[in-house]
């Protein structure tokens, strides 16, 4: 297949760590500036590997937010509590340093102008990272693409990157889902995204969106069994998972 | 990619290290997952119709095969206990699984190919040499962990090859396609490496 002539082999490199900000009480984005990079598609991941002075390594993948056109490659790490990567990249990494990476790596579950669509973007938690990738990719590109993020996300103060949901973007409809407080006034959906909630506020089946669905993997499940249950084709869901049993 | 000289980072220590007799059954850059067992898959669960459930060697072999649940059912079966790792840097211990050996499948073919894409429901598929199909290194399995193997995790029935990464062990798989050229498989044309040895780091193409 032509199609795995698109993929060289990527070595590890060191990246320069520009910038290590908050963006919620949990995640933090890292602005990195990885050396030679051969520039990636929205919702590509990238990999991580620390060392310790012992020679211990821990490596983990994480999806890439920042769209191609920026000018530097940026991460959003959710902290998990009992989690050996992720704590340290929010909160002992800092500018100046050099982190490990290697990539971009995956070529599934990306989108990009070409593509066409309309696309139907469905986030658990920091799911959404790779959709902020695609986001920015098509403000870039001036895209015509009709976009839906449909956002599902414990509280508002957990929401990642609000301010740049909120901004208007011709052609982008974001809604978020709180599934555990809402504000008072709130307007948006208050509880988990079921059918009723998918029914509402999704591009119809017989919009035939590109569906890609990201985040925990039993919201991931949840979501893809009722699209199907909707009418949505299977061949039309790409989803990504992360496993909170596992992942850290 | 050749020698790879790892830089220490900063202020990192570890926090997940193997106890001595589990590190000789960790490969390079995997972690113990402990107790949990982590969901990966590229797309919606398939839910299977077990009245409509077949198994199927095909491509080829001199003469193609097919077994259907119930016959599938009837096949001699074993138990494993296995090691696995997944290309996402965890690893699990000791999973208990139970089903049909290859080779048992295998004895109802005279293969004429040297390689093997397995397909699935949903469209997935996934390519081995046929080599690291027998002898006692691979399995269709219908349970885990003494119950019917879930949906999430590959059910009706799955592909086990422990000594590879866990994508190689396709899930919702429903047969074989022998082939004379070696045909890269779903990820392995997304640049995932194409055989995939945990113990010689083979994550992605040119490792």
């Amino acid at each position: 297949m032509a199609r795995a002539a698109l993929y060289r082999g990527l070595s590890w490199g060191s990246a320069a760590v520009l910038e290590v900000r908050p963006e919620t009480a949990r995640a933090s984005r890292l602005v990195l500036d990885p050396p030679d990079w051969p520039g990636h598609r929205p919702g590509q991941h990238l990999d991580v590997r620390l060392t310790a002075p012992d020679g211990y390594t821990a490596q983990r993948s994480y999806s890439i937010a920042s769209a191609p056109e920026a000018p530097n490659v940026e991460l959003i790490v959710d902290r998990l509590p009992d989690g050996e990567v992720s704590p340290y990249l929010t909160d002992e990494l800092r500018p100046g340093d050099e982190l490990e990476v290697r990539g971009p790596f995956g070529g599934w579950f990306v989108w990009q102008v070409d593509m066409g669509g309309p696309l139907q973007l469905i986030a658990g938690g920091s799911g959404v990272v790779p959709f902020l990738a695609m986001l920015d990719h098509h403000r870039a590109a001036a895209s015509a693409v009709p976009v839906r993020l449909l956002y599902s996300v414990r509280t508002l103060s957990e929401v990642i990157r609000r301010e740049r949901l909120a901004e208007t973007q011709p052609g982008v409809r974001v809604d978020l889902a709180l599934t555990r407080e809402a504000p008072p006034g709130w307007t948006g959906v208050s509880g988990r995204v079921d059918r009723t909630v998918l029914s509402r506020l999704a591009l119809p089946p017989a919009a035939e969106p590109q569906v890609f669905v990201c985040g925990p993997t039993g919201f991931v499940d949840a979501v893809a069994d009722a699209m199907i249950e909707l009418g949505y084709p299977s061949e039309k869901i790409k989803t990504e998972r992360f496993g909170a049993s596992g992942g850290t | 990619m050749g020698v790879r000289m790892a830089q220490v980072s900063r202020g990192f220590f570890g926090r997940r290290r193997p106890s001595p007799d589990r590190d000789a059954r960790l490969p390079p850059g995997q972690y113990d997952v402990g107790q949990g067992f982590p969901v990966l898959s590229a797309g919606a669960t398939p839910r299977a119709n077990l009245d409509r459930w077949d198994f199927r060697i095909q491509g080829r072999v001199e003469q193609g095969a097919r077994w259907s649940w119930p016959e599938f059912q009837a096949l001699p079966r074993e138990d494993v206990t296995v090691d696995i790792h997944c290309v996402t840097s965890w690893s699990k211990f000791d999973t208990r699984w139970a089903g049909v050996s290859v080779d048992t499948l295998l004895e109802h073919v005279q293969p004429t190919g040297a390689y093997v894409t397995a397909f699935s429901d949903g469209g997935y598929t996934t390519n081995l040499p046929l080599a690291d199909l027998t002898g006692g290194k691979a399995w269709v399995v219908d349970r885990y962990d003494g119950e019917p193997l879930r949906a999430d995790h590959g059910g009706p029935a799955r592909l086990l090859v422990p000594h590879l990464y866990f994508w190689k062990s396709a899930k919702w798989v429903r047969g074989l396609t022998l082939t004379v050229e070696d045909e890269p498989g779903f990820w392995e044309g997304f640049g995932y490496h194409n055989y995939g040895d945990p113990w010689r780091e083979q994550r992605y193409t040119g490792d």
